[in-house]
């Protein structure tokens, strides 16, 4: 809990509810009559509409990125370290939009929500979702919110596929694209840690094919497990060794199964602590998503040709330590913008932290991006 | 504007295609584009400079010259510019290789260890020289490749690059006519325009 919201913060903030009742045709062919997403925005809009930045969420981030929501909150939003007055994304001249992508469950239309065609729950039947329809509903937010080009669009992870996409899809919507700890299509090692998370929530008993909710129960075990797996991939093997060790929670062995050792009780307490917010269906969702996104696939598995039409300028940051998403995957990306002759700088952070670095506040990282931001909020006339 | 870089400039086309090679805090591509232009690159590993180029809003590249320029295709750059960092490579040879791969022309700059200077604290002091210009210790320097005007001559003969244009300058004024008579004496620094030999 903040006793006092710091000076930097973007303080007290309070999300807002948008329905859209357009119907949007997705990529898997299914149409969702109308949806709605929960977004926050943080700092003014200026008179020319030139000022907003889109900030795309990773797989189980969500449309509280910065502040908080009411001062007993613990923590403040997801990427507070970079978004605030003064901060690298600085509110005092950006007008910054974050939204719970559709497919989540943090108040965005999602298999947790009601189907309106038959009053249950969407559950398994909530049609699967793809970095594409993700681009397009936001392209339908940046009308409502009446801004006809993004300053930019930055994300990290999944968020930084969104960007990219974005790019391809819209190259006369955003000025720059900010892609942050990501890659242009998941590697059979990626996907296999996703289809471990899946099976892990899919064979949990109280999974019930995905109709879990009309059950009254939650595959509480198998998201817990889910997340386990995910957090490893998260974090540096340095990064594990220096936050725990070998160290054991009593001090000495006790020859049974219990968590003895410090890294085991972590990974219980985080699969706990996630297993009681997020979605099971959402959570499958997402890492399909992850699964799906290989912009390249419809030219030739050429990505300088599916960069070609793009006009904005590019950074790309990576860390040396992210074996999820690492520094050679974001070179791909920076490779094919130098093959077709795009705008593109590239950082490569030395950073121990793993693929967790993007969310973290390192001195490097925060400049780098602080500087390019600078540079976008000067373009943009701020 | 540092004595090279003004004498690069006039042999750069508007609106060509550059790749700048540890382009440092990215001054010469951004006079280059003011001045030419060009769309272009720079590459380079110092934080503090990769930071120097983003705030100008230079395209830069954090990669190291040591481990090639694999990922540029042939000829996709009109010029490829290395200056004041070949004594600094592992295998300058190869990275010059590389360059003229990329490129359709090149031009590299580096000090001349042939300088009177050079030879004469050598000869006065027997040791390795050090000064203003050259700061560093032997064994904790980033230079680890110095050669003179003859060496880099012979390093071109050798490998069948072509000499398009060649100049010496000193750090305070440019071609000086003893300079141009006695390069490898006079000169501190040398300014190269190469192309391979014959057409790929």
């Amino acid at each position: 809990m903040p006793e006092f919201i710091p000076e930097d913060s973007v303080g007290i903030v309070t999300p807002q509810h948008l329905h859209f009742s357009e119907p949007l045709e997705l990529k898997c062919g299914k149409v969702l009559p109308g949806y709605n997403l929960m977004i926050e925005t943080y700092g003014q809009l200026n008179s020319d509409h030139s000022n907003a930045v889109l900030i795309c969420h990773a797989l189980t981030g969500d449309h509280h990125a910065a502040g908080y929501h009411r001062m007993e909150d613990r923590k403040p939003g997801w990427w507070d370290v970079a978004i605030g007055p003064g901060k690298a994304i600085d509110t005092n001249r950006l007008f910054v939009v974050c939204l719970n992508n559709l497919g989540g469950c943090k108040g965005s239309s999602g298999p947790s929500d009601t189907n309106p065609v038959n009053g249950l729950p969407w559950g398994p039947e909530f049609p699967l979702i793809t970095v594409d329809d993700w681009v397009e509903t936001q392209a339908r937010l940046a009308d409502r919110l009446g801004i006809q080009q993004w300053a930019a669009v930055v994300g990290g992870s999944l968020g930084g596929m969104q960007t990219l996409q974005w790019a391809i899809t819209y190259p006369d919507r955003l000025k720059h694209a900010v892609a942050i700890a990501t890659a242009p299509k998941l590697s059979a090692q990626n996907i296999a840690f996703n289809e471990v998370a899946r099976q892990a929530i899919m064979s949990d008993e109280a999974f019930h094919d995905g109709h879990y909710q009309a059950k009254g129960t939650i595959p509480k075990k198998g998201l817990m497990l889910a997340r386990m797996v995910g957090h490893i991939t998260y974090l540096s093997d340095d990064a594990m060794r220096q936050k725990f060790g070998r160290e054991l929670r009593a001090g000495n062995l006790n020859f049974d199964f219990s968590a003895e050792f410090q890294v085991e009780s972590y990974l219980r307490y985080q699969g706990e602590n996630f297993s009681s917010r997020f979605d099971a269906n959402s959570y499958l969702l997402m890492t399909k998503a992850l699964d799906y996104f290989d912009p390249a696939a419809a030219y030739n598995d050429s990505l300088a040709a599916a960069l070609s039409s793009t006009a904005a300028k590019f950074m790309v940051m990576s860390f040396t330590t992210d074996w999820r998403f690492s520094p050679e995957r974001s070179r791909e990306i920076v490779d094919a913008l130098l093959a077709a002759g795009k705008d593109v700088s590239y950082l490569e952070i030395d950073a121990p932290q793993g693929h967790d670095a993007f969310l973290m506040d390192i001195p490097r990282y925060t400049e780098g991006l602080k500087i390019y931001m600078d540079r976008v909020a000067r373009e943009a006339g701020c | 504007m540092r004595s090279d870089f003004e004498s690069i400039i006039p042999w750069i086309q508007s609106e060509s295609r550059v790749l700048d090679l540890a382009c440092g805090d990215g001054k010469l591509l951004d006079t280059l584009k003011k001045q030419r232009q060009i769309s272009g690159y720079g590459l380079e590993i110092n934080p503090d400079n990769i930071a120097a180029c983003v705030k100008r809003g230079v395209n830069v590249i954090e990669q190291n010259l040591d481990k090639g320029l694999g990922n540029f295709s042939d000829n996709s750059f009109d010029t490829v510019i290395m200056t004041q960092a070949l004594q600094a490579l592992k295998y300058p040879h190869l990275v010059m290789d590389e360059m003229l791969r990329v490129g359709r022309e090149c031009i590299v700059t580096f000090p001349n260890f042939g300088h009177w200077r050079c030879r004469l604290y050598l000869a006065m002091n027997g040791k390795m020289p050090v000064s203003k210009f050259m700061p560093y210790s032997w064994y904790d320097t980033p230079n680890i490749h110095f050669c003179t005007f003859r060496d880099f001559e012979a390093l071109c003969h050798s490998r069948n690059w072509q000499v398009l244009d060649r100049l010496v300058v000193d750090q305070s004024h440019q071609g000086h006519w003893l300079t141009k008579r006695w390069p490898n004496m006079l000169g501190e620094i040398a300014i190269y325009r190469l192309t391979q030999q014959s057409p790929k």
